[in-house]
């Protein structure tokens, strides 16, 4: 049995030791907008957050989490979360949208850290994530749009 | 407000007859008491964006559209919603000719049923694909939404005791105005689903739209952003096993023979079954069942396998180009004039095998049911797949129900004439006699190497200018495996030899030149390969397109003057080339290092221009800065869709010129992943612009026309920076 908190619950789970925690999350706890793209840590499909920090679920085995707390895309209830999701609807960011649970998980990350983040900061917090549909000049404008909403007033870097 | 309503003298009259034969419009098979199974069969699988209990006052006035006593009008969308907006796009035509507020809008992916739900380009085929999902719905689905609209006047006024002309509706609510009264949708429904069903509609004129043309947002957003939309690889079904397949490691390798112990002895793995594609591994899950796979021992018999590599093939299309190949095009004569040119040029280049590699990898559910099949899929080929299944069962097709879901991308990959992962996941359930439902997952390193890609291609151009510098001859040779070949669409789609798919942007490439020769070479190679989006056009429009700057340069003129005094007899094309080159500022001066390129191709009847700049940094590295694109795509249903299918139908191809080939090396392919199937990323991507060119013709397809511009427009960038040439995709500079 591992143990670990999920969305704010806590979840005693009977898995294998190795199983990458997108697949627990996925195939044992049922919850499926975290998604498989790659299962290698390229594509960040699979992001969810460990304690606040952005993680590759795909690469992480849940042994090294238990006990810690997760977030996935459908327990983002923080205003920075809800601020991003709503902005991502408000810009028809999404096509197929397969990408995009990892996109926007990834984009509440540095948000969260980085308030106001440069376009380099964009880049590099963001080119984990690929989208094959190539929503990144809407994935971009998202995140300086959310950043906005969030501090208004204060003037992009 | 208000335009009257039926009987504006502008509006054009439809018969609604005209559409029902087989398809379309299926007035009057379900009003009132719909029986359960149509109800059933109207309901779509779980690929939508409403989810409620369907009432029994639910008036159906045809197979696109119900409406509820609640107020919401559903529409049921026949085509797959994979990215490209079909969702949003098709419940717009319906919603303006009923005039429908958008909020009340929801959207169900529909059933497979050819009768009611073919592809009107496509005969009696169920299907999406070609760009075609808006361009065939247009007048039909408007037609949906204009003969429900006039049942639920009819209602009204029968209800009201006036006449229907005195009616106006607006925003789902209907109106009499000197009586002052009013009712909603679904207040009506019940009533309207006892009138007699139109014989004919009136559509709006494009001046009376309040939707087409305005930017409404996706019907499918909010499901995508919250984690709730619900793709094949999130099924969950009571029992349902995790099947992962063995697949051979070369193309044409089959089982010899397989020792399952190790593989069985796996905590969750429940069985393992030989089938014509491999060997599957079935689990309680993907982790158990993909464990199961890596202890499975599998001997293949490669005596009939293919074993050649990519620089050998390649080597076998130079020789092959080297003589003439089944003509797809011949005006004047060539050979004679490039003999008297005063110059002549030459190139040649090489295109890599790709894979379509959508973000979601190929995946299908399916279970036996009562007497058929039922199938939970990314569905875009509704009608070869059903008749594939039905075979392997040895059922009808119409037993095999297909419950169409969201598709994670696709690009061409989900509607495989073989249907071959879809057959997969049916030899499974069969190998299991049906026992428990199947999930098919290919891992990504099964849907990077078990196949089905853009072919490999070589061409060759030759091309003379006289010595006035106007181009005189246009020689175009292609050499690679033909996608139609041994399908179902050979018949149609190869025309004395040339398959039109392998030729399309070069055989009517539009230059006025007087002496052209287009040919062919298509070599059969045991490496499966598909469309991939935009089809012919991502290698033709490359080599059009970066060999008319050749031209350009060797007439020291300016690429965009050159063409513009050779599509002179193409209006289209030239305004859309003149629209992007306008907001690029194209004759501005660029910096030392930087450089401008332009590219203009039509594919799907939708004309495509884009203007690269791209910055050289070093020897050996670039990138690409800003991308101006324009569009004539016709009526402009849902500009933002439009905007968003040219931005990343470019990045799409941005990829493709930058960075990604699939190569095979002793019959294994060698990439297997993201690490080395490389693909542009958010920080590559430049800042785009799009300008939609305003159009009264019938609109036409946007998913597929902005992927084969880009790779020519930054080539000729990189040329007007560098002075180099290129003869290979991805792009690469020299030292
Ligand atoms: S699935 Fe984890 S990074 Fe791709
Ligand atoms: S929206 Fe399709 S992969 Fe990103």
């Amino acid at each position: 049995m591992i143990e670990l908190t999920i969305n704010g619950t806590v979840q005693q789970l009977d898995v294998d030791p190795d199983i990458p925690l997108l697949w627990a999350i996925r195939d044992v706890v049922g919850l499926t907008g975290t998604k498989y793209g790659c299962g290698i840590a390229q594509c960040g499909a699979c992001t969810v957050h460990l304690d606040g920090q952005s993680v590759r679920a795909c690469v992480t085995p849940v042994s090294a989490v238990a006990g810690k707390s997760i977030t996935t895309i459908e327990g983002l209830d923080t205003i920075v979360g809800t601020t991003v999701q709503e902005t991502w609807e408000k810009l028809d960011v999404v096509q197929c949208g397969y990408c995009q649970s990892g996109q926007i998980m990834s984009a509440v990350a540095l948000l969260s850290k980085n308030p106001q983040p440069s376009d380099e900061d964009i880049n590099a917090a963001m080119a984990g994530n690929i989208c094959r549909c190539h929503t990144y000049v809407r994935i971009r404008a998202a995140v300086k749009e959310a950043s906005q909403a969030l501090h208004p007033g204060r003037s992009q870097s | 407000m208000s335009r009257d309503d039926t009987m504006l003298p502008g509006r054009r009259r439809f018969l609604v007859a005209t559409v029902t034969a087989g398809a379309g419009l299926t007035l009057g098979m379900c009003l009132g008491g719909c029986s359960r199974e149509d109800k059933e069969s109207a309901q779509a699988g779980p690929g939508k964006t409403g989810n409620r209990i369907i009432s029994d006052a639910a008036f159906e006035p045809n197979a696109f559209v119900r409406i509820t006593p609640d107020d919401r009008v559903t529409v049921i969308v026949k085509h797959l919603e994979m990215g490209q907006g079909t969702y949003t796009g098709i419940a717009t035509l319906v919603a303006e000719e009923l005039d429908a507020g958008w909020s009340q809008v929801d959207v169900e992916g529909a059933p497979a049923d050819a009768a009611r739900y073919n592809n009107l380009f496509w005969g009696k085929l169920q299907g999406t694909g070609g760009s075609t999902a808006i361009a065939n719905s247009y007048e039909q689905m408007r037609k949906a939404g204009a003969a429900a609209r006039a049942m639920l006047v009819a209602a009204a006024a029968k209800q009201w005791r006036v006449p229907p002309e005195e009616i106006t509706v607006r925003d789902g609510v209907l109106r009499h105005a000197a009586k002052g009264i009013q009712a909603s949708f679904g207040e009506l429904a019940e009533l309207a689903a006892q009138q007699p069903v139109p014989e004919d509609v009136f559509l709006k004129e494009p001046g009376e739209f309040r939707l087409i043309g305005t930017r409404v947002a996706r019907k499918d957003s909010r499901a995508k952003v919250d984690g709730t939309a619900v793709f094949t690889q999130d099924m969950k079904l009571p029992g349902m096993l995790t099947a992962l397949v063995a697949h051979p490691p070369r193309f044409g390798a089959r089982v010899r023979s397989f020792d399952a112990v190790a593989a069985r002895a796996v905590a969750g793995v429940h069985d393992v079954v030989e089938i014509p594609s491999g060997v599957a591994v079935l689990g309680k899950d993907f982790w158990s069942a993909s464990k199961g796979r890596d202890a499975l021992q599998v001997d293949w018999d490669e005596s009939a396998a293919f074993m050649s590599g990519s620089d050998e093939l390649m080597a076998q299309y130079q020789a092959l180009a080297d003589k003439p190949g089944k003509v797809a095009r011949s005006e004047g004569d060539v050979s004679a004039a490039l003999g008297s040119a005063a110059k002549t040029l030459r190139t040649s280049i090489a295109f890599p095998y790709l894979a379509h590699a959508a973000l979601e990898p190929m995946n299908c559910v399916m279970q036996r049911s009562e007497g058929g099949v039922e199938i939970w899929n990314g569905e875009q080929y509704q009608t070869p797949d059903q008749n594939a299944v039905a075979k392997v069962f040895g059922i009808g097709p119409e037993k095999v129900k297909i419950n169409m879901l969201y598709a994670g991308g696709s690009f061409g990959r989900r509607a495989n004439p073989a249907s071959d992962y879809v057959l997969e996941t049916a030899h499974i359930v069969k190998a299991i006699g049906g026992k428990a439902p199947v999930k098919l997952v290919w891992t990504r390193e099964d849907d990077m190497r078990a196949g089905y890609y853009r072919p490999m291609y070589y061409h060759r151009l030759e091309a003379g200018l006289d010595a006035d510098g106007n181009p005189v001859a246009w020689q175009h040779r292609i050499v690679g495996q033909s996608i139609i070949a041994d399908t179902a669409f050979e018949g149609a789609l190869v025309k004395d030899g040339v398959d039109v798919t392998s030729v399309e942007g070069a055989a009517n490439m539009p230059y006025a030149i007087p002496n052209i020769h287009v040919d062919l070479h298509s070599p059969q190679v045991p490496v499966p390969v598909q469309w991939w989006r935009s089809v012919g056009s991502t290698h033709t429009a490359f080599a059009v397109e970066t060999f008319i700057d050749r031209l350009a340069a060797a007439a020291g003129r300016d690429p965009l003057a050159l063409r513009r005094a050779l599509l002179q007899d193409h209006p289209r094309h030239l305004g859309v080339m003149e629209l992007a080159a306008e907001n690029a500022g194209w004759g501005t001066p660029m910096a030392a290092g930087r450089g401008r390129g332009i590219a203009v191709h039509e594919s799907f009847n939708t004309y495509v221009a884009q203007v690269a700049e791209v910055t050289v940094h070093d020897n050996k590295r670039f990138t690409v800065d800003r991308v101006v694109i324009a569009v004539d795509c016709g009526v402009a249903v849902n500009p933002d869709v439009i905007r968003a299918q040219m931005e990343g139908g470019m990045g799409f191809g941005l990829s493709a010129a930058l960075s990604s080939a699939l190569t095979l090396d002793a019959g294994r392919v060698v990439q297997s992943n993201f690490h080395d199937y490389l693909v542009v990323r958010l920080d590559q991507m430049p800042r785009v612009e799009v300008h939609i060119v305003k159009s009264a013709q019938p609109p036409t397809g946007v998913g597929e026309p902005a992927t084969p511009v880009i790779a020519p427009a930054v080539a000729n960038a990189l040329s007007n920076a560098t002075g180099q040439h290129f003869d290979h995709l991805p792009l690469t500079l020299s030292a």
